[in-house]
């Protein structure tokens, strides 16, 4: 390669170089071609095809799992009493809480004018649908007879009976179905004027069609861009509450039980600072090969990179600090029962958990303190599936040491997962990157409209401007009040 | 290209004139002189959001946030009137001892409900209010307008405009921009 590392190296923090945030000699045509060229091939490359036999597959032992389950009860899993709550809820929560980094990039950020979240915003929202189907499946599934399923919804029946609406795992059906709702609606309208750009490049007639109704007939009018802008920053700031929202309701399933461990008020802001540390490493996982293989380095670029592994080293710290204000809070609280049970998940008999935990949660985000580490996409691409893997333990460990062994020690036991439990959980993966694959080779995967927005040409090119895209009394004729 | 001499059963099939610039500045320039100039039934189209163009354009402010706030409002009563009468009214759930209708621990779900209400309308009330979906349009038919998705920015002005006049209007545009000014034909 030609290319000197420098060109595409936008790394550096000189407060007084304003970053670029495509690199490279790219003008509003390129970045079209770039994204739009992905959904225009013919045929996707070869890799996407090995990658889509991989997950589709994964996807089938998923469906499969589920048909065993449901034909032949939750005895498949390894649930016994005292621990009645495995897998099923762990997975849940990991999924969901991955979901969460996709709106924090695309709200919290768009409020915080955080531009850089242009390039990859479409990406991790996509991510956040997908990690919400793939959490919707486990409640659903989890009592082993589906057709019951409705009974999650306040929808009269022929018992004449309603949920309990002071349950939290009621306001979780609610809180997870308004999060799912408001991410597909937020998704689907910043990628109309998208999909209006793949219809109006259209080659044949059948993509000129489906883009075509897709993109609802979008004609770039000022006037609509304009109400388009209101409407986004609304959806941002209802999504923004709503995310920290959802893994709080999340914790209250745990937080309101009288379990120890459990029943603690630090839960709702720890549960959030995870989800969006979990969901920033699979951000991160996911991205780094994406942009690799279909060429969108100078699109999301190594500043992006960097920027999400100080995120990771924040929210990391956060997650520590939690750790270690429950383990304060256990012995300050002088209850017997929550110090046993935090000196039993750090050196019990699911301490190996507990340090997995530790280790990729506190310790693996320690190296992006250091510039050049985490600048090496290696490096980040492997700690990143350290986070996410050690977010899994948290869960796992939250959930089964505090049910193992609660007050009564003749009532104490070791849960096993099942190989079906194993398997359930590898496959809802399949079914998380099949619907990515999907995405990434039907829809546009970068903003195209909104990186155009940041980009130099899109402001003003004159001496004294400052580039912040304002005009104030910038231009002749043009007066800005 | 005609010029301004059109007979009148032409007009009657013109929807207006297009114009396109290459750069920011020059559309910004040209918004500012049609708004100067008195039109109001006309339109800029960009790739992107270009922030100055509202008040280059004229546009008003659009009355959105009023929609998506009552539309909170009643998602948010929604919510509160379903816990009440499901768990207070029509089948009373004692728990505990608690009162069979508490607001503290109606909140959670009466918040979600507003959020869901309010983002939904966000969304209807933006596609409602800018016409949309709306398949054909006579602009669709100029087939430099396919760039207007891509890296081209245009300026249109309808023939319905009280103001529009076929000639001066062309005048107008072609002031503003060095690219040849193009007529649009209404959809048969």
């Amino acid at each position: 390669m030609s290319t000197p590392v420098s060109y595409l190296d936008n790394t550096g923090d000189d407060p007084a170089v304003r970053a670029r945030l495509v690199v490279g000699d790219n003008d509003f045509h390129s970045v079209t071609n770039t994204v739009c060229g992905i959904v225009e091939q013919p045929r996707p490359p070869k890799f996407w095809w090995v990658a889509f036999a991989a997950s589709s597959s994964l996807t089938l032992v998923l469906f499969a799992c589920i048909g065993y389950l449901v034909t032949t009860g939750i005895g498949v899993w390894g649930l016994q009493v005292p621990v009645g709550w495995g897998y099923a809820i762990v997975n849940f929560v990991f999924w969901v809480g991955i979901g969460h980094a996709g709106t924090l990039i695309s709200a919290i950020l768009f409020l915080l004018r955080q531009r850089w979240r242009t390039s990859i915003n479409r990406f991790a929202e996509a991510m956040t649908i997908f990690a919400v189907v793939c959490a919707g499946i486990f409640p659903g599934i989890h009592v082993g007879r589906i057709w019951f399923a409705y009974w999650l919804f306040p929808i009269p029946n022929q018992m004449s009976m309603w949920p309990n609406f002071r349950s939290p795992l009621l306001w979780d059906v609610f809180a997870v179905g308004t999060y799912a709702t408001v991410s597909l609606l937020f998704w689907y309208m910043g990628m109309i004027p998208d999909l209006a750009s793949i219809r109006d490049r259209a080659t044949t007639k059948l993509r000129f069609y489906i883009y075509g109704v897709l993109s609802l007939g979008w004609r770039s009018s000022n006037r609509h861009w304009h109400r388009f802008e209101f409407a986004y920053l609304l959806l941002a700031s209802l999504a923004t509450p709503l995310v920290l929202s959802v893994h709080s309701v999340v914790s209250f399933d745990f937080a309101v039980s009288i379990m120890p461990g459990w029943h603690t008020t630090i839960f709702p802001p720890y549960f959030v600072a995870g989800a969006i540390f979990s969901g920033f490493a699979m951000v991160v996982t996911l991205i780094i090969p994406t942009r690799k293989f279909f060429g969108l380095e100078e699109i999301i670029t190594a500043r992006h990179l960097e920027n999400m592994a100080k995120i990771m080293l924040a929210t990391g710290m956060m997650v520590g600090l939690a750790y270690s204000t429950e383990f304060f809070v256990a012995w300050y609280s002088g209850n017997t029962y929550e110090a046993f049970t935090f000196l039993n998940r750090a050196f019990g008999p699911y301490a190996w958990a507990y340090w997995t935990m530790v280790t990729c949660n506190v310790l693996v985000p320690q190296i992006f303190w250091f510039r050049k580490l985490r600048n090496k996409t290696i490096i980040l691409w492997v700690a990143s599936i350290l986070i996410n893997v050690g977010m899994w333990f948290e869960r796992f460990v939250i959930v089964v040491s505090s049910l193992s062994r609660d007050y009564l020690p003749t009532s104490w036991g070791y849960y096993r997962p099942t190989a079906i439990d194993v398997l359930t959980f590898v496959g809802s993966f399949g079914l998380f990157f099949t619907l990515f694959l999907l995405f990434v080779r039907f829809l546009p995967m970068v903003g195209m409209a909104e990186v155009k927005g940041v980009m130099p040409q899109a402001h003003l090119d004159r001496p004294g401007h400052r580039g912040h895209g304002d005009y104030h009394g910038d231009i002749a004729g043009v007066e800005v009040v | 290209m005609s010029t301004g001499n059109t007979t009148r059963s032409d007009r009657a099939a013109l929807y207006g004139y297009l114009v396109a610039f290459d750069k920011v500045d020059e559309l910004l320039v040209a918004a500012a002189a049609v708004r100067d100039a008195g039109y109001t039934r006309w339109d800029a189209h960009t790739p992107f959001v270009i922030h100055g163009l509202d008040v280059a354009m004229g546009v008003k402010k659009t009355v959105l946030p009023y929609i998506v706030f009552l539309a909170g409002l009643t998602g948010a009563a929604a919510g509160i009137l379903l816990q009440w009468w499901t768990n207070a009214v029509d089948y009373p759930f004692l728990i505990s001892g608690k009162p069979l209708f508490s607001l503290p621990a109606n909140i959670p779900v009466a918040f979600e409900t507003t959020i869901l209400f309010a983002a939904i309308s966000a969304l209807v009330g933006m596609l409602a209010l800018n016409g949309l979906p709306q398949l054909s349009h006579p602009l669709f038919s100029n087939r430099s307008f396919k760039r207007v998705t891509d890296d081209r920015f245009f300026i249109s002005i309808e023939a319905q405009d009280p103001l529009f006049e076929v000639a001066k209007t062309r005048e107008l545009l072609e002031s503003v921009s060095d690219q040849p000014v193009e007529e649009i034909e209404e959809l048969s």
